[in-house]
């Protein structure tokens, strides 16, 4: 039987539900970039990044998603990375930012 | 008492109350209303004074930025004005949103004591009354609160599932406007609403501690009144629901008007679009408000308190309940006067059709 037309479907949910997200991804890069961890999520990386004024390329947001099992179109935003480490000079924490993009591209570049 | 516990009690009138009814109650619930005035006047001996000329409190009309704050102070202020007339100083809501505008607006007129001058002279000039603010306000599920143990001790039937002997398993869902607005407005506040779980308690069932207790039901003027917006009304009812499913609640019961209604509709509507459903066997969760409850416990006739009307078919809860009831009077009005007949839905399996054999 058709379902019905109301006129409106039904919003799908945005919260991330970790209980449901497949994590073995990111227990990888949290295992082989264990200084991602330290990551306060200050945005200095984001706010001086030069992809991401020029496109909507946001690297926090992305690595922040990727941590909590939210791969979908990871790849694909990684690539406008274009290397240059600035992020890395600005990161309070030393992190090897442009690593993480490296690391998150090879894990995620079937997803 | 603990002193930090006192300030989540509410003074609640025992006697002599003025009541408004509610406008969208009327079509959705119909018998609720009346089975309150019944079991107020006829099984605990008290005055209710039901005013013909009171009128809507306009607050879904506020809440949809239609309605300007002025002149809902004003028509506020015209049923306190009209309860004044007839004598009353206990004023009692059926609905929650007209609660929590009439807690609203009497907090503004505490605030900011210029608006209630500004209401009482447009009061004064477009209907010639005078404002008389009320001694207590409550919501009629406060009313029923308070009367919980008079009821219990009246009671037919139990919140207990006669087959097994267990408590019902019962979802409370509070309307938003009740406490969320006005904390100190409802019985238990905000954080710990004790209103209708109080009532389960009292009559034998309950009450399901669910991650989403206190989300809202999805209403939310408009995020429903706008038909492209409904997606995300419908989206909270179903995290509510997607969150009571596993506890297996046997019914729910709410005191909002909204609540009741979308908890109840929309298990209709997410049937229809998805097929999925969150009762037993396949079924809906039956939702009721608590005056069906209370009517239920008082031995009412689930027809007479207009449980006909509801979406999920409740027999397997009065089924349940161990009450009686004559299946083909159910869409049977007034003098047997056939009513009419939904369509089958898939949320009761659609089985409407072969249950009831009812003659047009």
């Amino acid at each position: 039987m058709a379902a019905m037309n109301f006129g409106f479907g039904i919003n799908k949910p945005r919260v991330i539900d970790l209980d449901r997200n497949n994590l073995r991804k990111s227990d990888e890069i949290l295992r082989e970039m264990p200084e991602l961890q330290t990551c306060i999520g200050c945005g200095a990386c984001t706010a001086l990044c030069t992809a991401g004024n020029l496109t909507s390329f946001n690297f926090r947001r992305v690595h922040t998603l990727v941590r909590r099992g939210e791969y979908e179109g990871a790849y694909e935003e990684m690539n406008k990375c274009m290397l240059c480490g600035k992020c890395r000079l600005a990161c309070p924490r030393g992190i090897n930012t442009r690593g993480v993009v490296m690391l998150i591209k090879r894990k995620l570049g079937d997803f | 008492m603990n002193r930090n516990w006192k300030e989540y009690q509410k003074e609640i009138a025992d006697d002599h109350y003025y009541y408004a009814r509610s406008c969208i109650r009327q079509n959705f619930f119909p018998g609720s209303e009346k089975a309150f005035l019944d079991i107020m006047r006829n099984d605990l001996n008290r005055d209710c004074f039901d005013d013909p000329l009171h009128t809507s409190c306009t607050g879904i009309g506020y809440h949809a930025d239609i309605v300007p704050l002025d002149t809902i102070m004003a028509v506020v202020a015209r049923q306190f004005a009209l309860m004044g007339e007839a004598g009353y100083e206990n004023f009692i809501s059926s609905c929650i949103t007209s609660f929590g505008i009439y807690t609203e607006i009497l907090a503004t007129w505490e605030e900011f004591p210029e608006t209630e001058e500004r209401a009482r002279e447009n009061l004064y000039k477009a209907t010639g009354r005078t404002l008389v603010k009320p001694r207590n306000l409550a919501h009629t599920s406060d009313i029923v609160f308070h009367h919980r143990e008079a009821i219990a001790a009246r009671a037919r039937h139990r919140l207990v599932n006669v087959l097994t002997g267990e408590p019902l398993r019962v979802v409370e869902h509070i309307g938003c406007h009740y406490a969320k607005i006005f904390p100190k407005s409802g019985v238990g506040g905000s954080e710990f609403p004790y209103v209708l779980a109080g009532m389960v308690e009292s009559w034998g069932g309950q009450c399901v501690d669910y991650p989403e207790r206190r989300h809202c039901c999805g209403f939310g003027f408009r995020n429903y009144l706008v038909q492209a917006n409904r997606g995300y009304s419908v989206a909270n009812t179903q995290k509510k629901l997607e969150s009571m499913a596993p506890y297996k609640p046997d019914f729910i019961v709410a005191n909002c008007p909204g609540c009741a209604m979308f908890l109840d509709k929309w298990q209709y509507t997410i049937a229809e679009m998805e097929g999925t459903t969150y009762g037993e066997n396949g079924h809906g969760i039956p939702v009721l408000t608590y005056e069906e409850m209370a009517g239920l416990v008082l031995g009412y006739d689930p027809w007479a308190l207009g449980m006909q009307m509801h979406q999920v078919d409740v027999e397997p809860l009065l089924d349940k309940m161990g009450i009686e009831y004559d299946p083909a009077a159910k869409y049977l009005g007034m003098n047997g006067k056939y009513i009419g007949q939904p369509a089958s839905a898939i949320v009761n399996c659609g089985s409407q059709d072969t249950i009831y054999n009812i003659k047009q």
